[in-house]
């Protein structure tokens, strides 16, 4: 078990894939993000890089899961409003366990209205879909979440998405 | 460059691909990209993945599979429609620099499985091989006709990527079409990867 007292919620994030050898990380840039993103850079046991766009991300996750590696894409809400033709047609048609990590905006503080309408799109898009998802909103709660989100994805072959709230994070408020 | 290309014929330069292959990947993008793929291969051949929708992620896709198998040459087959809707993959490609990753660009400048509309870039005198370099990926011709295309692939197989070749062709529609199994493509492959066993 990770020692919950001293962890951060982004190195119990970097153990748990770690942990459940996913070592491709993909991701469309995103500021709460940013500490998953520079752990995994700085850390050769995964290969991580930045797509140009979301799909193109669930595109290269999806590939390499075909061909024996695990990987996951990282965005934020509004990104991930750019994907339900491709999780529909490829990683729910095709049966891949594609992991994909969100970070919330557009709740709990939002500035932005678009951000708050989008927000509003991203759970109703992933039940309509059938994709498994959890919102995480404690740090006590975070490796159990995450562990069990990525075995469960890999076990049943099935994409799943894991929502990190700003209860967790902290989010990202106007300055 | 363009200009001087002959225009040729997918299911044509699909068999003459297939015919150099031996147990490298291929990812057939949407549509007829992925049905020529599937009547050149006999249905027969592991290796392939055939996108039956995510139109625009042949690219990816392949990149992906690249990455797992270092070792094994990649190519990914795909439309000029279906490559203008993920420009930007160009630019992941040429930043990760995958060695052992060709892509292969069918351009007859129209969306031909939906009734043979212009694309853009046609309308335009886009030419894709300069994108692609212009996106870094310096390796990056058109093939002038089809004993040059079969250089390029041979150069491909043989050298270190990534590779881009394009070739104009006609608007024949594709000679069959790919079964609509996504999950049975998705195991085969799989298999085909060595992921699976048989």
């Amino acid at each position: 078990m990770v020692d919950t007292t001293t962890k951060t919620w982004h190195g119990i994030v970097l153990d748990v894939l770690k942990r459940n050898e996913v070592r491709l990380v993909t991701y469309v840039p995103d500021n709460v993000l940013r500490p998953v993103i520079d752990g995994a850079h700085a850390d050769p046991y995964f290969t991580a890089f930045a797509a140009a766009r979301e799909e193109e991300a669930v595109g290269i996750v999806s590939g390499a899961w075909m061909a024996g590696m695990r990987g996951i894409v990282l965005m934020q809400t509004s990104g991930f409003a750019t994907l339900p033709n491709v999780l529909a047609s490829l990683a729910c048609a095709c049966q891949i366990p594609l992991l994909m990590m969100v970070s919330e905006r557009g709740t709990l503080g939002e500035f932005n209205l678009g951000q708050a309408l989008v927000c509003r799109t991203m759970r109703p898009v992933l039940d309509a879909l059938g994709v498994e998802h959890h919102t995480i909103k404690r740090l006590d709660e975070t490796e159990f979440i995450v562990d069990r989100t990525i075995r469960q994805a890999i076990g049943t072959q099935a994409p799943a998405c894991l929502i990190l709230s700003p209860l967790l994070t902290g989010g990202k408020v106007l300055s | 460059m363009l200009r001087n290309t002959k225009v040729m014929n997918r299911f044509d330069l699909t068999q003459r691909l297939v015919a150099k292959l031996k147990d490298e990947a291929v990812v057939g993008g949407i549509g007829f990209s992925n049905f020529d793929l599937w009547a050149s291969s006999g249905g027969q051949r592991l290796e392939n993945f055939y996108m039956l929708g995510s139109m625009g992620l042949a690219v990816p896709i392949a990149l992906g599979v690249a990455i797992a198998q270092p070792q094994r040459k990649v190519f990914a087959l795909e439309g000029d429609g279906s490559l203008l809707m993920q420009l930007g993959c160009l630019t992941t490609v040429a930043a990760q620099a995958p060695k052992n990753l060709a892509i292969i660009v069918w351009d007859n400048g129209m969306y031909a499985i939906t009734g043979g509309q212009a694309t853009p870039a046609a309308q335009a005198g886009t030419d894709i091989v300069a994108i692609a370099r212009g996106a870094g990926i310096a390796q990056s011709a058109w093939a002038s006709d089809e004993a040059e295309f079969e250089a390029l692939v041979d150069q491909s197989l043989a050298g270190d990527g990534p590779w881009l070749i394009a070739a104009r062709i006609d608007s024949e529609r594709a000679v069959k079409q790919t079964p609509r199994d996504p999950v049975l493509h998705r195991q085969r492959f799989m298999q085909g990867m060595g992921v699976r066993g048989a």
